[in-house]
């Protein structure tokens, strides 16, 4: 009998702990999900902006993929995606959704081979038959040929991929398809294709996970996560026919460019000169219309908010992380965009 | 002759000498395993790494409190949530043998104790967080799902090892049948019930599964049981994948604690069953 | 008078509340009912537009290509089929021997108690550590491995990812094999053993016939929790839903399973038959543990009624 009082008393003491919990809790989270691409700039913005605002805003890096589908099912408060809606996204959400630049950065191509140090020279073309499976050591003659004087094993390559929808995923398809007619007929370009070859990696860490790990992998990540892990990186050959070294500069100079109204802009196989040929803009989406699903003008104004302290203030953080900030121009571009979201059709900022 | 007999025996003992090493070898993935988690685990482990959420990706310290929190308090929950369910289920499974809601209802609990972690998490994803978003709560709705058979089967069986006749005894006294089931027969049989119940929690404090798409996870420290939270399991997983270095080292320290749970609750299972002497 | 009508008033309100208390266990028992048919509902209507669209070929459909929205099951059936099976070919020996150890060889004292509890914490370790352990300790191994013998050494894929799945389901079979050899009549052995029968041939021609369906429905609950395990097989497997064009390539490098690939993709699905042929996988795996799992209980049940 006892026991039984003592079980019901356990029972009762979890539940009222838990109710007050989540009263004391106040509301003032911030849910967003989406890009890995984004991740360690947003991670730090919004550290930041915790301590200074007592916002706190949760990004869960799922996969540029996952954003945009947790934003389609208003289960987020914003997604993060390193790709434009497509068509068919749009008719899915059938609501007008806002793209807000938040940052430009560079995919570099990262590879694991034991006893090369220097940077290897790699154009477009060959990585391309390399993700193909046409190219599958590491001593073939295309990657000889433009790679003099570097001894290269006889070590076959390693393809690695994203397992999951990407935003790094689409940056890096297309780039191939722009630049390899073989790739554009046979896979395309999307957040999640049918990879002819290689192995899965879910998310930005996990495919440096695998590429550290692996010796002969090729895989394709995000500038900060190569330099995070010290991993070596190849310059890629631009339109113009120079090989570019994935830097600060030659991103910030593909991304200098006129934006169009609504910031959907492709930046790879870029014409600037100097400019690093697969780099892209990463967005913020959200709803232009806030008043959905419940939501207070409170949390509207809240996050309209934070985005504006993304491409203002947030926007000195990009540096040290080795993103493109802004140029002054998108920065104009992306204040209207803001501006155009509404609650109940009124401007919110 | 002799010889025959010689070779039927030497036969009969290499066969032992080979289920012996067999049977013991087995062990030692799992000895590998815990010795290994312990080792890298425990210099992770100090104060600040237990009440500390994360830092940002990259930044040098921080700790595992946002886990450690959510993990405890989404178990709690779908302890609140699963443990009368199952404890009055099992009752009625064990009252009423042979009835046919007895009958599916039994099936239904082998099912449930089969269904794959992963599709209680969809299913829970469409009942709970498409209409309201990602929660705590969901996550807890679908770990108490996994936690259910457990608890239904663990208290149908003590209850029917039970002698009838401590029921009719009660009974022919004249106490009323919910105060005989409440007041003497769960109370008897409160030794097996209550090591079924740790033993469903030591289950579903290590399932990652049904909370990739329910509990989502938080990177701050957050009590808000209707907003996404993190757990112990989730971190690990979203670690292991991590090119940090530190964030590895904080997986191996966070599994190292969900280990330590897990021990012992497992222990505590053990230790009241060799008391009360029931088998489950 | 009035205290006798009290006392009749006390009896009616405990009368009620036994009615109350009895609805109530029903209730319980229902809600089990409901949670096994709403689930089974909700994975049939959402799964409803691939099941249209694409009909039963959809589970052997070579090609899974969510860009230009092909999708066939091939590659996780495979995979799933192909690190399951290698588990319980690895594991059943183990299994086995456990079972014969615990249940004939040594059934008491320490040592026995020992070897059982310490059977039954590998299960208790939950699969999210032994995949994350595997991650950083197995994987290298297997790569040095793979390097030796030739194949691709990608370290992760099918062959990781059944060598710890093999250990992790052990304890299902050799518990419930010992439980069973436990129970083989005494006569039965006492005979042999008159006979001049060794112990070796009892257990080969007594016992083990005697158990032998028992064992069977082991390996089946085995099989049954290989089938449905994600998170170990999620970070070992390799994630790619290609299928190699070698049984090298296959066994050896990387793949999907039907779990890991909803672990992988659901959260990020974004079109509707993309969804919805995820979902159908969780219907496929949903029906495959059931039906495993509901026939090595019958054979339990029958054995342990017999």
């Amino acid at each position: 009998m006892k026991v039984v009082k003592s079980l019901q008393s356990a029972i009762v003491a979890i539940a009222a702990t838990c109710f007050t919990l989540s009263a004391s809790a106040q509301d003032n989270t911030l849910l967003g999900a989406g890009s890995t691409f984004v991740n360690p700039l947003f991670s730090k913005i919004f550290a930041d902006y915790a301590a200074k605002t007592d916002v706190k805003v949760n990004y869960q890096s799922i996969g540029s993929g996952g954003g945009i589908l947790q934003l389609t099912n208003k289960t987020v408060d914003f997604g993060g995606s390193d790709a434009p809606l497509n068509a068919e996204q749009v008719k899915k959400i059938g609501v007008p959704v806002l793209h807000v630049p938040m940052a430009s950065g560079a995919v570099v191509i990262t590879y694991n081979i034991p006893g090369v140090t220097a940077a290897l020279n790699l154009t477009g073309k060959d990585i391309a038959d390399i993700y193909l499976g046409k190219i599958t050591n590491w001593n073939s003659p295309e990657i000889a040929a433009t790679n003099k004087g570097v001894k290269l094993p006889d070590l076959g390559i390693v393809v690695v991929h994203r397992s999951d929808g990407s935003g790094t995923s689409y940056i890096f398809t297309d780039y191939l398809t722009k630049v390899n007619p073989d790739w554009a007929s046979k896979v395309g370009k999307a957040s999640a294709v049918n990879w002819p070859a290689g192995l899965g990696g879910k998310g930005n860490d996990g495919v440096s996970g695998l590429v550290k790990q692996t010796p002969g992998a090729i895989g394709y990540v995000e500038l900060i996560y190569a330099l995070q892990n010290k991993m070596g990186f190849a310059n890629i050959q631009n339109k113009s026919g120079k090989y570019i070294t994935p830097t600060l500069e030659s991103t910030t100079a593909a991304s200098n460019v006129e934006l169009p109204p609504n910031a959907e802009v492709s930046l790879t196989n870029t014409d600037a000169p100097k400019g690093y040929p697969i780099s892209s803009f990463t967005w913020a989406l959200i709803y232009k219309e806030q008043n959905y699903s419940d939501r207070s003008a409170a949390r509207a104004k809240m996050l309209l908010s934070l985005l504006w302290y993304n491409i203002h203030d947030g926007q000195k953080n990009c540096v040290a992380l080795n993103y493109a900030p802004l140029s002054k121009s998108a920065v104009k571009v992306a204040e209207a965009i803001l501006k155009s979201a509404t609650y109940n059709g009124k401007p919110i900022l | 002759m002799d010889a025959r007999i010689k070779l039927r025996n030497t036969k009969s003992i290499l066969f032992k000498a080979l289920i012996i090493f067999l049977a013991f070898v087995i062990t030692l993935p799992l000895i590998v395993v815990l010795l290994y988690i312990i080792k890298m685990g425990v210099v992770q482990v100090n104060w600040s790494f237990l009440v500390h959420a994360p830092t940002p990706e990259g930044v040098a310290g921080g700790g595992i409190a946002n886990a450690l929190v959510g993990s405890l308090l989404m178990v709690g929950m779908s302890a609140v949530v699963a443990i009368p369910v199952g404890l009055l289920a099992g009752i009625y499974l064990s009252e009423n043998p042979g009835t046919r809601l007895a009958y599916y209802t039994g099936l239904c609990v082998d099912i449930l104790q089969g269904v794959p972690s992963i599709v209680v998490g969809i299913v829970i994803y469409f009942w709970i967080v498409k209409p309201f978003g990602f929660s705590a709560i969901s996550g807890s709705i679908a770990l108490a799902i996994m936690m259910l058979p457990i608890v239904v089967r663990s208290t149908e069986q003590t209850l029917l090892l039970l002698p009838d006749s401590l029921k009719e005894a009660a009974l022919s006294l004249g106490v009323p049948y919910h105060r005989v089931i409440m007041k003497v027969i769960v109370p008897c049989g409160f030794a097996g019930i209550l090591s079924g119940i740790i033993l469903s929690i030591a289950r579903i404090i290590g399932e990652t599964a049904p909370l990739l798409f329910t509990a989502l996870g938080n990177v701050y420290i957050s009590t808000k049981v209707t907003g996404p939270m993190d757990s112990l399991p989730h971190l690990i997983y979203f670690y292991s994948k991590s090119p940090y270095q530190d964030q590895i080292d904080q997986a191996w320290g966070a599994s190292f604690i969900l280990l330590m749970f897990v021990l012992i609750l497992n222990i505590t299972t053990k230790l009241i069953t060799r008391k009360w002497n029931i088998q489950l | 008078m009035s205290d006798k009508n009290k006392r009749l008033d006390l009896s009616y309100s405990q009368m009620k509340w036994e009615t109350i208390f009895k609805r109530i266990l029903i209730v319980m028992s229902v809600i089990m009912l409901l949670l096994v048919a709403g689930t089974l509902v909700t994975l049939i209507v959402k799964s409803m537009p691939t099941i249209k669209s694409l009909g039963i070929g959809y589970l052997w459909g070579k090609v899974w290509d969510p860009v230009n929205n092909v999708y066939g099951a091939r590659p996780f059936l495979m995979g799933t089929l192909l690190t399951s099976f290698t588990a319980i070919i690895i594991s059943t020996p183990f299994s086995y021997a456990v079972a014969i150890y615990l249940g004939e060889y040594n059934t008491k004292g320490w040592l026995s108690n020992l070897l059982k509890n310490t059977v039954e914490l590998i299960a208790a370790v939950p699969s999210i550590i032994y995949g994350f352990w595997a991650l950083f300790v197995l994987v290298p191994i297997v790569r040095s491995f793979e390097m030796k013998i030739g194949v691709t050494p990608y370290g992760v894929g099918a062959f990781s990812a059944s060598l710890v799945l093999a250990v992790m389901i052990i304890p299902y079979a050799a518990s419930l094999g010992t439980s069973l050899i436990r129970m083989v009549p005494s006569p039965l052995k006492e005979g042999a053993y008159a006979l001049g029968a060794t112990r070796f041939e009892v257990i080969r021609s007594v016992i083990l016939p005697f158990t032998r369906s028992g064992l069977f429905a082991g390996i089946l609950l085995s099989l049954g929790r290989a089938l449905g395990e994600t998170m170990a097989v999620t970070i070992l497997i390799g994630n790619t839903s290609a299928i190699g064009n070698t049984f090298k390539d296959v066994f050896f490098g990387p793949g999907n399973t039907m779990a890991s690939v909803i672990a992988n993709e659901f959260s990020e699905a974004d079109h509707d038959l993309y969804y919805s042929a995820l979902i159908e996988l969780g219907l496929v795996l949903f029906f495959v543990t059931v039906i495993i799992n509901l026939i090595g209980k019958r054979i339990i049940t029958k054995y342990t009624n017999k």
